[in-house]
C-alpha cells in the first residue's frame, strides 16, 4: 500500500450535456451509511431545474424525431459504456447503499441489462401497443405511441442506481427527453451516471441530472407549464399529493409512487406511461368511380 | 382560356392541374344530399321538374318508326288522364329515327336529340363521325349527344379529344348559322376515375360542350349522384372562371322518383337554381317517367297508383 | 319557383317522455333523498320536456354503495355472460333507435339527422365492439387475466349524451366494473332512457346506476371514497379540478376535455372536399364537439379561392328545427353556451377580425347561433386560443408546411387536427409532427368505436374506443 493521496472527483449536475455546477453555487454533504463524508453534492436550485427542462425541450425535437433503431444502438451504447465502469459503480452504489460488494455488483449487473431491456424495447412497442383499426367505413386508420415530451421525475430515494436507470431507460426508449432528480440522499451513483451518459452518443439535454432536495426542486417542475409528465417514484406521500395537485395546472401524466421491486421484470408499464396513443384516418374508398349503389 | 389548348402539353398541364378528387369525401357528400327529405309541396314541384328535365329515351337496335312515334306520344302527352302533366324535354333516338321523331314531334317545344359520332362506342374514323352528325342534323335535330374517343383520353391525347369535340360541334351548325345543342358524353363508367372525370368535364366545357353528359347507358356503370355531383362542380367552376354556363345530363340508370329527388337535391345544392330548368339540367331515362306519374298521380289522388295506370310507351 | 323543402319533421309521437324522472339507483328509479327536482327544457324551443331528480350526496353514497355490491357478483361473472348482456343492450339501442334518435334531438337540440345517421348507430356499434371484449381480455395485451378496477364514476357532457354514455358504460361492463355515471345537467334524459334499456336487457341491479345532477352531484361522485376510477368528458377548467380532487389518491382517472383542433389544407388539396371538411369539422353539431375543428389554417396561396367555396357552401346550410330531417344546423344546447359563444364571437370582432355569417333566419325561440366565419385573425386573437364550442370558424393562414404545423401545434390543446393534401409524404410527414391524438387526413369528425379516441396535453389523457379503451377499466 502507498501512502498516496487519492484524487477526489468534483461532482457536478448534468445538463444540456454539459456538467454545470448548481447555479445557486450551494452543495451538501452526502455521506455513506454510516455517516462517512463521500462527497459534496451540488444543491440543486429551481433555477437549475429551469434550466434542465429548456434543454430537455430542445433536445425533444431531435431525439423524438430519431428513429426508434437509432434510439436503441444509443441506449445499448449506454450499456457498454457502463459496463466498462462497472467497478466504479460497484464502488459508488456499495458506499451509497451500504450494500456489499457483490449486493452492489448485483445491482450495477442489473442497472446494465436493464439499459440493454429498454434499449431492446425502442422499436418493438409501437408494433405492441399501436396498431391498425378495423373502422366500419372506407378508411384507414392507424394508432401508434408518440412520445409525452419533457418528462420529469423524482427517482427512488433508495434504489440509487437500479431504480434511477428504471425510472430513466423508458423515458427516453419512448422518445421523451428526461430531467431527473436523484436520490437526495445517494445521488454520487447518478451524477456519475451522468458522464457515462455524455460519453455514450446521448444527445446534449435527452438526460438531465440534477442532486439536490427533491421537496424544494420539484413543486415548480411539477407546476412548469412545459413539462408534459411526471413521476413520483422516489416521492413521499405528502409530497406527491401536492405534485401531483401542482400538476394539474397543465394535465401532466403523473405516475404515482408506488411500492416496485426494481429487481423485478420491468414490463411495459413505464413505458407506455409516457407515450400518448395518435389516431390517423385516411380515406381509402374503391378503385374506380362505380361504386355507388343507385 | 385558350392557351390552355394551344397545345397537347398545356392541355395536359392545365387538366392535370385541376384539383383532385377524394373518391370517399365526394361519394359522402353525395350520399349526405341523397338524405334530403322531399315532401308535399316540395316534392310535387321536384316531380314536374323532373318530368319536364326527361330526354325519353329509346336507343335499341330494334327501334322502328312505330316504336319512335308511341315515344314521342308519350313525351308530349305523358299522363293521358292528366293533360296538366308537363311534356318531357325531348326524345333521345338513334340518327335514323331522327326525321320520324321530328315529323312526330312537329310544332311542340318537345326537342328532337339525337345521339351521334358512333355511339355509343365511338370508334370510328372522324368523318364518320362528322358525317353521322351533319346527317342528324340535317334530319332535324335539335340536339346532339355525342361521345368521346375515351381510348384517346384514357392514352393521354387530350387534344386529339378536344380537336374532335370542336370538329362535332362545327358540325352541328345548320346552313341557316344556327346550331343543334352538343351534349358531350364522357361514358363515366370507363373513364373509371374522378380525377379523370373532372378533366373530362374541363375538357369537354373548353372544347364547347353545351351540355355535359355521363353516360351512354350502354355501360356497367352509368349516372351515379357522385358522378353527377362532380359534373356539377364542374360546370359550376367553370362558369365561374370563364361566365359560360354549361348543361349537365346524368344518363342511364335513373329510374325512380326517389332517384330523380335526389339529382335534383344536388342541382339545388351544388349550382342552385340557375341550373334547375331543362335548358341546363336533362334526364337521360325512359322508365324513369312512369314512375314519376305514378307519384305524381299518388299525390294528386292520395292512393298509390300501378303499372296499369300508366302507359307502357 | 325555387326548388323549397317543404318542412320534413320527424314524428315527435315515437317518443314518450314522463313528466318527471327518478336516478336510477340499485335497478330502480327513486326520489332524490332531499326531494329536489330540475326541468330540462328543449334548447330548440325552450319547452319544457320533463323534471328529473337533482341527485344529493347522500344518493351518490347510496348510489356508489349499490355499485360496490354489484360489484362482486357482474365481476365474477363469466366473461362470456357479461359479453350477452352487452349485445342485448345493443340490440334493444338498435331496435329504439328511432325512439332515442327523437328525444336526443329535443334535450340536445341537434339535428335529427345527425342522431339518426351518426349518434345512434355509433352507440349501438359501441356496445357490440366492446361487447365481444368481455370474454376476451386475456388476448387484449393487459396480461393473461387483467382484472377489473371496481367502481367506476362516469361525468359525461351534453354534446353527444347517449353517445358519451355508451363510450363510458360498454368498456367498463365489458371489463368487469360497475357504475354510477352522471349525464349532463341539460341533457339527462337518454341516460334515463338507458336506465329502462337496461331494465329490458335484464341487467343485474346496481350494475349500471344513473345520477342526474348539476356540478355538485357531479363533484361528490368524483370525489366519493367508494369510488375506484373516475372517468370524465367535459371543459379542461373542470378536468384539471377532478385531477386535483384525485390527487395522493389510488383512483385512476382518464379525462378528454377541450380543443381547439386545426383543420389545415395546402394548396394542392381536393378542394370540394377540403370545403365539405371544414364545413363538417365545424360546423357538426353546432360545433359543440370537442375535437372540432375550429381554426382553418389555409395555405395563402389559395386562401381567396377557397374562403369563397366555404362562404358559398356555408349559405346553403340549413339551420333551424331540429327535427327537421333536412335541417343541418340546430339550436346551441342552452342559454349559458349561447351566451359563452356570442361573448368570444364578440371579442373576435372586438379585436379585429373580420366576421361574416351567411344570411339565414333563426327561430324566435330557443337558443340559436348563425353558423360563423372569422378572417384576418392571428395566434393572438382569443378566438384563435380558447375553445368557442359553438359553430364558429376562426381562419388563419400559412405559407409554408412548417409554419402550418408551428401554428397548428401552438395551442394549449392537443385533441385533433385535420389535414388536407393530395400528396402522401406531405400528409404523413405532417401528421407524425401534429401533437394530437386524433389526425384526420382528407377527412374530418369521423368516429368509430375500434378506433382510440383522446388527447395530447390539455385535451386529457386516457383513450376511449378500441383495445386502448379497455385500459382505463383494467388493473393493469
Amino acid at each position: 500500500m502507498s501512502d498516496r493521496l487519492s484524487v477526489f472527483k468534483t461532482y457536478k449536475l448534468f445538463v444540456g450535456g454539459k456538467f454545470p455546477r448548481s447555479e445557486s453555487g450551494r452543495v451538501y454533504e452526502v455521506t455513506d451509511s454510516k455517516g462517512k463524508w463521500l462527497a459534496n453534492a451540488p444543491l440543486s436550485s429551481r433555477k437549475d431545474a429551469r434550466d434542465a427542462v429548456v434543454a430537455a425541450r430542445k433536445a425533444f425535437g431531435g431525439w423524438s424525431g430519431a428513429t426508434a433503431y437509432n434510439r436503441g444502438q444509443i441506449l445499448y451504447r449506454v450499456a457498454e459504456m457502463l459496463e466498462g465502469r462497472r467497478e466504479q459503480f460497484v464502488a459508488e452504489v456499495a458506499e451509497a447503499e451500504g450494500l456489499s460488494k457483490s449486493k452492489a455488483a448485483a445491482q450495477v449487473d442489473a442497472a446494465i441489462d436493464r439499459w440493454v431491456w429498454y434499449a431492446g424495447w425502442t422499436d418493438k412497442i409501437t408494433q405492441v401497443v399501436g396498431g391498425t383499426n378495423p373502422v366500419a367505413g372506407p378508411f384507414f386508420n392507424v394508432s401508434s405511441p408518440a412520445p409525452t415530451g419533457v418528462v420529469a421525475v423524482v427517482a427512488p430515494q433508495e434504489s440509487s442506481l437500479l431504480g434511477l436507470v428504471s425510472v430513466i431507460a423508458p423515458v427516453i426508449a419512448g422518445g421523451n427527453t428526461v430531467l431527473v432528480v436523484a436520490s437526495e440522499k445517494a445521488p454520487l451513483p447518478a451524477l456519475s451516471l451522468g458522464e457515462v451518459l455524455a460519453t455514450s452518443d446521448v444527445p446534449g439535454g435527452v438526460v438531465n441530472i440534477l442532486s439536490g432536495k427533491a421537496a424544494e426542486i420539484f413543486p415548480s417542475l411539477a407546476a412548469h407549464q412545459d413539462v408534459n409528465a411526471i413521476d413520483l417514484a422516489g416521492a413521499d406521500a405528502e409530497l406527491a399529493k401536492a405534485l401531483e395537485v401542482a400538476a394539474a395546472d397543465n394535465l401532466k401524466r403523473v405516475v404515482r409512487p408506488q411500492a416496485v421491486d426494481w429487481a423485478a421484470d420491468p414490463g411495459t408499464g413505464r413505458l407506455t406511461a409516457f407515450l400518448e396513443t395518435k389516431t390517423v384516418w385516411h380515406p381509402t374508398g374503391s378503385l374506380g368511380a362505380g361504386g355507388s349503389s343507385y | 382560356m385558350a392557351d390552355v389548348t394551344a397545345s397537347d402539353g398545356a392541355l395536359r398541364r392545365f387538366l392535370h392541374g385541376l384539383p383532385g378528387v377524394d373518391p370517399v369525401g365526394l361519394e359522402a357528400r353525395a350520399a349526405a344530399l341523397g338524405t334530403r327529405s322531399i315532401k308535399t309541396t316540395a316534392k310535387a314541384y321536384a316531380i314536374d321538374l323532373a318530368i319536364s328535365m326527361i330526354d325519353l329515351t329509346t336507343l335499341e337496335g330494334a327501334d322502328t318508326p312505330g316504336k319512335v312515334r308511341a315515344l314521342c306520344a308519350k313525351a308530349l302527352n305523358p299522363d293521358p288522364t292528366d293533360r296538366g302533366t308537363p311534356r318531357t324535354a325531348a326524345i333521345c333516338v338513334y340518327p335514323d329515327m331522327v326525321a320520324t321523331a321530328a315529323g312526330a314531334l312537329a310544332g311542340s317545344d318537345v326537342k328532337v336529340a339525337s345521339v351521334a359520332t358512333a355511339f355509343p362506342a365511338g370508334r370510328a374514323a372522324l368523318p364518320v363521325k362528322l358525317a353521322d352528325t351533319r346527317d342528324a342534323v340535317a334530319a332535324g335535330a335539335d340536339e346532339i349527344d355525342m361521345v368521346i374517343d375515351r381510348g384517346a383520353f384514357l392514352a393521354g391525347r387530350y387534344l386529339s379529344v378536344f380537336e374532335e369535340i370542336k370538329a362535332v360541334k362545327e358540325a352541328c351548325r345548320r346552313e341557316d348559322g344556327s346550331a343543334a345543342r352538343l351534349k358531350v358524353i364522357f361514358e363515366t363508367g370507363e373513364l373509371s376515375t374522378y380525377d379523370n372525370i373532372r378533366r373530362a368535364s374541363w375538357l369537354g366545357m373548353l372544347a364547347g360542350a353545351d351540355f355535359i353528359k355521363t353516360s351512354t347507358g350502354k355501360v356497367a356503370v352509368n349516372a351515379t349522384p357522385a358522378n353527377t355531383l362532380l359534373m356539377l362542380e364542374a360546370v359550376r367552376d367553370f362558369r365561374a372562371t370563364t361566365g359560360v354556363q354549361v348543361g349537365v345530363k346524368p344518363a342511364g340508370g335513373i329510374r325512380t322518383t326517389k332517384d330523380a329527388m335526389k339529382f335534383l337535391v344536388l342541382v339545388n345544392e351544388t349550382v342552385g337554381e340557375e341550373w334547375l330548368t331543362n335548358e341546363w339540367f336533362r334526364f337521360g331515362a325512359s322508365s324513369l317517367l312512369n314512375d314519376l306519374l305514378m307519384q305524381r298521380q299518388k299525390l294528386s289522388t292520395g292512393r298509390y297508383s300501378g303499372p296499369d295506370y300508366v302507359t307502357v310507351d | 319557383m325555387a326548388f323549397e323543402y317543404a318542412p320534413a319533421p320527424e314524428s315527435r309521437a315515437v317518443v314518450d317522455i314522463a313528466p318527471s324522472y327518478g336516478l336510477f339507483i340499485d335497478g330502480e328509479f327513486r326520489e332524490a333523498s332531499d326531494g329536489k327536482v330540475f326541468k330540462t327544457v328543449s334548447p330548440s324551443t325552450e319547452e319544457v320536456l320533463s323534471e328529473v331528480a337533482q341527485a344529493s350526496a347522500e344518493d351518490v353514497d347510496a348510489a356508489v354503495k349499490a355499485a360496490r355490491k354489484a360489484f362482486e357478483k357482474w365481476s365474477a361473472l363469466p366473461g362470456s355472460e357479461r359479453a350477452k348482456y352487452l349485445f342485448r343492450i345493443a340490440r334493444i339501442i338498435q331496435e329504439r333507435s328511432r325512439e332515442l334518435a327523437v328525444l336526443e334531438t329535443l334535450d340536445n337540440g341537434k339535428p335529427i339527422k345527425e342522431t339518426r345517421d351518426a349518434d345512434l348507430p355509433l352507440v349501438a356499434a359501441h356496445f357490440f365492439y366492446y361487447a365481444g371484449w368481455a370474454d376476451k381480455l386475456g388476448h387484449a395485451g393487459f396480461g393473461p387475466d387483467p382484472k377489473p378496477l371496481g367502481v367506476a364514476g362516469q361525468v359525461i357532457p351534453w354534446n353527444f349524451p347517449l353517445l358519451m354514455l355508451a363510450w363510458k358504460i360498454a368498456p367498463a361492463l365489458a371489463a368487469g366494473n360497475t357504475v354510477v355515471l352522471k349525464p349532463a345537467e341539460t341533457t339527462p334524459l337518454s341516460a334515463l332512457f338507458f336506465a329502462d334499456i337496461c331494465r329490458q336487457a335484464g341487467l343485474p341491479k346496481g350494475v349500471v346506476n344513473i345520477l342526474t345532477g348539476d356540478g355538485t352531484t357531479g363533484a361528490a361522485l368524483v370525489g366519493h371514497d367508494g369510488i375506484d376510477k373516475v372517468a370524465f368528458t367535459g371543459s379542461t377548467a373542470v378536468g384539471k379540478q377532478i385531477a386535483r380532487t384525485l390527487a395522493g389518491t389510488d383512483k385512476r382517472l382518464t379525462l378528454e376535455l377541450g380543443g381547439k383542433g386545426a383543420n389545415i389544407v395546402f394548396d394542392d388539396a381536393p378542394i370540394d372536399q377540403a370545403v365539405e371538411g371544414i364545413v363538417n369539422g365545424i360546423f357538426f353539431n353546432q360545433g359543440q364537439v370537442c375535437c372540432a375543428g375550429s381554426r382553418l389554417l389555409v395555405q395563402e396561396s389559395i386562401q381567396d379561392e377557397l374562403l369563397d367555396a366555404l362562404k358559398r357552401r356555408m349559405s346553403t346550410l340549413r339551420v333551424g328545427d331540429p327535427l327537421d330531417k333536412n335541417t343541418d344546423v340546430g339550436a346551441i344546447n342552452s342559454a349559458e353556451q349561447l351566451a359563452r359563444i356570442t361573448a368570444l364571437a364578440d371579442s373576435g370582432e372586438a379585436e379585429g377580425a373580420e366576421r361574416w355569417a351567411p344570411a339565414c333566419e333563426l327561430p324566435g325561440a330557443g337558443y340559436w347561433f348563425a353558423p360563423t366565419l372569422f378572417t384576418n385573425v392571428t395566434q393572438a386573437h382569443r378566438i384563435a386560443r380558447e375553445e368557442i364550442f359553438g359553430p364558429v370558424l376562426s381562419v388563419l393562414s400559412f405559407r409554408t408546411p412548417a409554419e402550418a404545423v408551428a401554428k397548428a401545434n401552438n395551442s394549449q390543446y392537443g385533441l385533433s387536427a385535420g389535414i388536407w393534401t393530395e400528396k402522401g409524404s406531405r400528409m404523413l410527414a405532417v401528421a407524425d409532427k401534429l401533437r394530437a391524438g386524433v389526425v384526420w387526413a382528407n377527412t374530418f369528425n369521423k368516429f368509430d368505436p375500434t378506433s382510440p379516441f383522446g388527447g395530447f396535453k390539455e385535451s386529457g389523457f386516457g383513450r376511449e374506443g378500441g383495445r386502448h379503451g379497455l385500459e382505463a377499466y383494467l388493473d393493469v
